[in-house]
């Protein structure tokens, strides 16, 4: 039982918590701020990792062509989950906002399979998996036991830069403020001026960006990628955050890289378990603490 | 006249914030109590904690000699005590006699297998209730409105259609948060009498929480005072009205 | 005087299985469209099981389809063991009858198990978590290589026939019509309606909402059973999420509250399913390029979408078929 907790299994599992954490934070955005599980969240990662594909599809040229490339197509597949995010919400999001939440849920699930199938059904596209070219070619370091690669130290580096360039936006900008507020009491701020539709844009344009990031990453690190590739990981990444705490910046940070560390130990030991282990950490936290590790509970007003 | 309520040194805090504060107080039977005081002193609270929305942090509620604290709402209405609400909760989508007979469901004497199956016996029950539900609805004035969808209703008739859905319960004792809010002088008249009606002919006892001061200098028997929690003043209506703590609460805020 | 509207129900029922099962045996109606029609009545079943929980009492049920592989799992168990122990199938249609309703039970008790978490949890909360047990029910049945594991449940003998199959549906119709037109199903609605209401008025309402998911999952069970045993295969992709959310679209697209309205919607979109499938294909022979059946599903994603958008009520919003409903409206 010891040997799962080896240095190797903690690298795959920060790893993994490290594309978690882009993905969930845009989940947990959304929610602090409009209140809605975006389901379609984990398919603006699948486009964001096709975006990055199409582009090398497209220009052969990029493969094998270093870091300066790797940037443009990181950047490139960030404006992809981007677009699609900020698409999204006006087409299908903003016109069920002030409507029972159960209709922008299930909004949210037709989007969701609207892109999956789409992008499935689509001639070009299509159903087959496809590998991922190498961006940079892979060099491996031996650390102790442990092989680790460059490809982890781009996917934590990535992952830890956007996320503190997340965190100087809310803590020291006027958007952050911004969002903020809107999250906390969206009446007060549109008393206090704030245009909160477009504070929701913005939010569902940054959540947008992550996960096309996220696509990026783990296209590359595990590169395989096909138009389901968002489902399981969006599910998980969803847990994550509500693990850390729905709504709670730092709390999905710190639920994703629990969630990949628990995933990667789970399944060394059992790969039932490591099926299954999102789900039973769902179950758990919704039934001991559903506001999760740094979350606030919600309270209602009779 | 024997006592119906009688709220035992109850305190209720929300983590750290103080709500309702060491409340002692008797209601008894046949009366109509008025329950004043500004906005956030507790008196929704103190509904909320009667009737098991809230467990009080501290004391008791007796009701008829049984001691009800802690129990869920549904068993202290079924027991006996009903109540409205500020913001109205009309089942909207159902019709107004649906709103009354779902009142009247805890006392359906035929189980799941009589519904599925429509049982003579469940049929007998179902038409029971009917006939009772749109009794009711004809003392309220309420009978043409029976088949239309509530949530089309106009205000003031949904209020009473919410006493009305309160009094199906077949209650001994009714709390009324706000009866007269939103309503035009007429509606205010016609309320203070059904109020009296719910005293006199339905022989509930009625619990009332009120702004309106020409509805509570009007039909209240007795008046409990509340600020920031605590009473301040509680007794006959002449002599909580004069009051000057009374009055330094409202900083002279009278009738709407 | 409530009487007179069942009998109607009951011989409309009565005349519509006697001109189809008429037109099957002459032939008129081949089997292909025979096989479409058992579908659409077993998606009847599955949508108006689906409405109880969601329409009904206002809970958010996203793992209907987990109660379903319960069902399908467990009746194909039974009746693919019987038969090894007595192969002659036409002697053993009461057994695949206790195994449908077996299988409805163990979805029942489900259903249960679902039901009281559910009591903490609200709206959004509560989806996410029947999500997640719908997940767990297919990732068990993945795993348990006695009943087929990844490969599914294969050689499940075919005991549904449009008979049986009509039969389940009809007695599932009209014993949740009558529950939702009693007193408890005003219950179920006043739940919907308001949750903190119904409590103030004496309704249990955890009582209601956890009956509301056994019943739920009990009819559900029973249609994956039927289900099983139409397609001989009972496999845990046919139950996971996305069958789920389809079956989301057909309540939504009927009426969140209506059983007509989830009869006709199941009717409609499983024909619907046929019809653009046979689309595709000629699409597919007429220009060559390969239209996959993934088109049916991008359909359907824009469906709901527009329906959310457009039309929430869908077709018949809350309201019932004068057919259905058993009470007279005295004006």
């Amino acid at each position: 039982m010891g040997s799962i907790f080896n240095l190797q299994q903690i690298v795959n599992g920060l790893q993994l918590g490290s594309i978690y954490a882009l993905i969930a934070l845009g989940y947990t955005m959304v929610y602090g701020i409009v209140r809605l599980i975006n389901f379609a969240h984990g398919d603006f990662y699948m486009v964001g990792a096709y975006a990055a594909y199409g582009v090398f599809y497209l220009f052969n040229a990029f493969i094998g062509g270093g870091a300066p490339t790797a940037f443009i197509v990181l950047i490139l597949a960030m404006a992809a989950g981007g677009a699609i995010a900020t698409l999204a919400n006006q087409i299908a999001y903003k016109p069920l906002r002030y409507k029972p939440k159960m209709s922008s849920l299930v909004t949210a699930l037709g989007v969701s399979m609207f892109l999956e199938y789409f992008f499935s059904a689509f001639p070009l596209i299509g159903a087959n998996p496809r590998g991922f070219p190498d961006l940079l070619p892979k060099v491996i370091y031996q650390v102790g036991p442990a092989a680790i690669s460059n490809y982890f130290i781009i996917d934590v580096v990535v992952a830890a830069v956007l996320m503190a360039g997340l965190t100087l936006l809310i803590q020291r900008t006027r958007l952050g403020r911004a969002m903020r507020a809107v999250s906390q009491d969206k009446d007060a701020s549109k008393l206090m001026g704030i245009n909160v539709e477009n504070i929701i844009t913005w939010t569902f344009l940054i959540g947008g960006i992550f996960a096309g990031a996220a696509g990026l990453l783990a296209g590359m690190t595990y590169p395989r990628i096909d138009p389901y590739m968002g489902i399981l990981p969006g599910l998980k990444a969803f847990i994550a955050a509500v693990l850390g705490g729905i709504g709670n910046v730092p709390g999905a940070m710190l639920g994703a890289y629990i969630m990949g560390l628990a995933e990667t130990f789970a399944n060394a030991w059992n790969s039932l378990l490591g099926a299954g282990i999102a789900f039973i950490i769902l179950i758990i936290v919704l039934l001991v603490r559903p506001t999760g590790i740094l979350g606030e509970k919600l309270a209602d007003k009779i | 006249m024997s006592t119906l309520l009688s709220i035992q040194g109850m305190s209720h805090y929300f983590g750290g914030l103080k709500a309702v504060s060491n409340f002692n107080f008797d209601i008894p039977e046949g009366v109509i109590y008025g329950l004043i005081g500004p906005n956030g002193s507790g008196k929704t609270t103190t509904f909320n904690l009667i009737t098991g929305i809230y467990t009080p942090t501290e004391g008791k509620v007796i009701f008829n000699d049984n001691d009800v604290t802690g129990l869920k709402s549904y068993r202290i209405v079924q027991r006996g005590i009903a109540r409205t609400f500020q913001n109205l909760r009309i089942f909207g989508d159902l019709s107004v006699l649906d709103n009354i007979r779902i009142a009247r469901h805890f006392n359906f004497k035929a189980g799941l297998f009589g519904s599925f199956c429509r049982t003579p016996r469940a049929l007998k029950e179902e038409k029971r209730i009917r006939e009772e539900a749109m009794q009711l609805l004809e003392v309220m004035h309420l009978q043409n409105r029976a088949n239309e969808v509530a949530k089309n209703l106009p205000y003031g008739e949904l209020r009473r259609v919410e006493i009305a859905r309160a009094l199906a319960t077949g209650p001994k004792l009714i709390l009324l948060d706000e009866p007269a809010a939103g309503m035009n002088p007429k509606e205010v008249s016609d309320l203070m009498t059904l109020i009296q009606r719910i005293r006199d002919e339905f022989k509930v006892t009625v619990f009332l929480i009120e702004h309106h001061m020409k509805v509570v200098m009007g039909i209240c028997e007795y008046i409990k005072v509340l600020d920031f929690g605590e009473t301040i003043a509680e007794g006959l209506p002449e002599a909580v009205g004069k009051d000057p703590k009374v009055l330094e609460a409202y900083l002279g805020k009278g009738g709407a | 005087m409530g009487n007179l509207k069942l009998p109607r129900f009951t011989i409309a029922a009565v005349l519509f299985y006697v001109v189809i099962q008429a037109l099957s045996l002459t032939g008129a109606l081949n089997g292909y469209f025979m096989i479409i029609i058992n579908m659409s009545l077993i998606y009847v079943i599955l949508t108006v099981s689906l409405n109880l929980i969601n329409g009904i009492t206002g809970q958010f049920s996203l793992g209907h389809m987990g109660f379903a592989a319960v069902g399908a799992y467990v009746s194909g168990t039974i009746t693919t063991l019987i038969l090894k122990l007595s192969p002659d199938i036409a002697a053993n249609y009461p057994i695949f009858i206790l195994a449908i309703i077996a299988g409805g039970l163990c979805a029942a008790v489900v259903g249960l198990v679902i039901g009281f978490p559910s009591l903490r949890l609200k709206g959004d909360y509560l989806a996410i978590m029947t999500l997640g047990f719908g997940e767990i029910i297919r990732i068990i049945l993945n795993n348990i290589d006695y009943v087929g594991g990844p490969r599914g449940l294969l050689g499940i003998p075919k005991f549904s026939n449009f008979t049986i199959i009509y039969v389940f549906t009809f007695l599932t119709v009209v014993l949740l019509r009558n529950l939702i037109q009693s007193s408890h199903g005003r219950a179920m609605l006043a739940l919907r309606e308001n949750e903190v209401a119904a409590e103030l008025v004496g309704v249990d309402t955890t009582r209601y909402k956890v009956l509301g998911f056994i019943i739920g999952a009990f009819f559900s069970g029973i249609a994956g059973g039927l289900l099983a045993h139409l397609l001989q295969i009972a496999h845990p992709t046919q139950y996971g999420f996305y069958a789920s959310a389809l079956l989301l679209v057909y309540v939504y697209a009927g009426g969140m509250g209506s059983i007509t309205g989830s009869i006709i919607a199941a009717f409609i979109l499983t024909f619907l399913t046929q019809f653009l499938q046979l689309g595709l294909d000629s699409l597919t022979n007429l220009t060559g390029v390969t239209f996959g059946s993934e088109w049916k599903m991008v359909i359907y994603a824009v469906l709901i979408i527009l329906i959310m958008l457009y039309r929430t009520e869908g077709l018949m919003g809350m309201k019932e078929a004068k057919i259905l409903k058993i009470e007279e409206e005295k004006k």
